[in-house]
């Protein structure tokens, strides 16, 4: 979607405010939420993609007033409702009204299994063999694209050409997977060199280039 | 992206209720819940990557497996898992400085950086990173020279990146912990460079 998280490149926020020696967590809530986040994902009913479009998907001007962990907290809820786990009277009196299903209760994280879950990680590469549309020192274009729900390509670089340095091989394309879970689309992850001139005009300086990840999905060749 | 008072008791209430919410209906266990926490408060952090950048300066076998397979070879070092499934580490050189950011959320290699800063979340960084890397840098106190290349990384797939920063003179006779010592958080993200000791 072309949301205000699209940020790249966008000018007028100001200088940025890095805070020396900053904790970890700065209130006991964002601890909370960043745990109630990924327990909640062992229920199996989002993936990462579909986690990240609830987070972003909200009103120009909440986006920007919230900070980091109130979008965790923004998304978490959207997710619970749409996947039906919570229902919005729950959520308004912070009380159960109804168990959890059987076969959900058995994929609760337990904090024996938190080492071995987080240490695993997430499976995002798929075997299929899919043929590369593009090869290594192929000039590409990104698609001029818009659509509404999820996407991994920026708006700053639709229409702009880069050359292909490298293929990463097989992943689940993140645009599809954002809208559900059953689906899997395999697809060519390439990271592509455009340079800062291509993207932001002849004032920009020569040497430099952004580097962005982009699957086929995302591309077309370019003379 | 700051809380006033007002806005953050509603928030701290919602987060609260909606615990109380799910503990009861026995979504979550309380205690998974603080092992979560103590995880990356506690034991992820910066050092993991501090101590992969030392082997890589000291062991130049070491280093060419971490620009060729750097997944496998930070996963030697026993840093795995959730948000570095995927790991590539970008060399600077005196030719190239490398700068990493995730403009469209907060994608960062936890595995060996722990959670990311909130100035790498926030708005100003993720605009400027790939609009103005040098002013960035500048702003972080980091001057690169006009014939230096500088390459900013946009974390947009699942590709997470470590910056491999420059060995800085004065350091050769350093063991790997005292190498460690110097590499800051700031430099493997690209922002900063490791100073002389």
């Amino acid at each position: 979607m072309n949301g205000v998280h699209d940020l790249g490149g966008m000018h007028g926020l100001g200088p940025i405010e890095a805070e020396a020696d900053e904790p970890v967590f700065h209130h006991e809530w964002q601890r909370r939420a960043l745990a109630l986040t990924l327990a909640s994902g062992a229920m199996g009913k989002w993936n990462i993609d579909m986690s990240r479009h609830a987070r972003e998907n909200q009103p120009p001007e909440q986006y920007l007033r919230n900070s980091y962990y109130q979008t965790w907290l923004v998304g978490l809820e959207k997710l619970l409702l749409a996947a039906d786990l919570v229902t919005a009277g729950e959520l308004a009196s912070g009380q159960s009204a109804a168990p959890l299903p059987d076969d959900l209760a058995q994929r609760v994280l337990r904090a024996e299994q938190v080492a071995g879950v987080l240490g695993r990680g997430d499976q995002f590469t798929l075997d299929d063999e899919i043929t590369a549309t593009f090869q290594v020192g192929d000039r590409v274009r990104v698609l001029n694209n818009h659509p509404t729900g999820h996407t991994r390509a920026p708006r700053y670089a639709r229409g702009k050409c880069g050359l292909v340095e490298r293929d990463h091989g097989v992943f689940v394309f993140a645009d599809e997977n954002s809208k559900g879970r059953d689906n899997p689309v395999p697809q060519h992850i390439y990271s592509v060199n455009f340079p800062a001139r291509e993207l932001w005009g002849a004032d920009a300086t020569p040497n430099d280039c952004v580097m962005i990840d982009l699957w086929d999905g995302h591309l077309e060749a370019a003379d | 992206m700051s809380d006033d008072h007002s806005h953050l008791s509603e928030t701290e209430l919602r987060v609260r209720s909606l615990e109380s919410l799910l503990v009861d209906k026995g979504m979550v266990d309380s205690s998974a819940l603080d092992a979560l926490i103590q995880t990356y408060e506690e034991k992820i952090g910066p050092q993991n990557g501090a101590r992969v950048v030392a082997r890589a300066w000291s062991e130049p076998d070491y280093k060419a497996w971490l620009l060729a397979d750097a997944s496998a070879a930070i996963a030697d070092m026993g840093y795995t898992g959730r948000q570095g499934e995927h790991m590539y580490v970008v060399e600077n050189t005196r030719q190239t400085h490398n700068l990493v950011v995730c403009t469209l959320c907060s994608c960062y290699p936890w595995p060996v950086l722990g959670l990311p800063p909130t100035w790498y979340k926030s708005a100003p960084y993720r605009a400027r990173a790939v609009i103005d890397p040098r002013g960035v840098l500048a702003e972080f106190g980091t001057e690169v020279g006009a014939d230096v290349a500088v390459r900013v990384w946009d974390s947009t797939a699942e590709l997470r990146y470590l910056v491999l920063p420059q060995r800085p003179n004065g350091t050769d006779e350093m063991s790997k912990d005292e190498l460690a010592g110097l590499v800051t958080r700031n430099s493997m993200i690209g922002v900063e460079v490791v100073g002389a000791p």
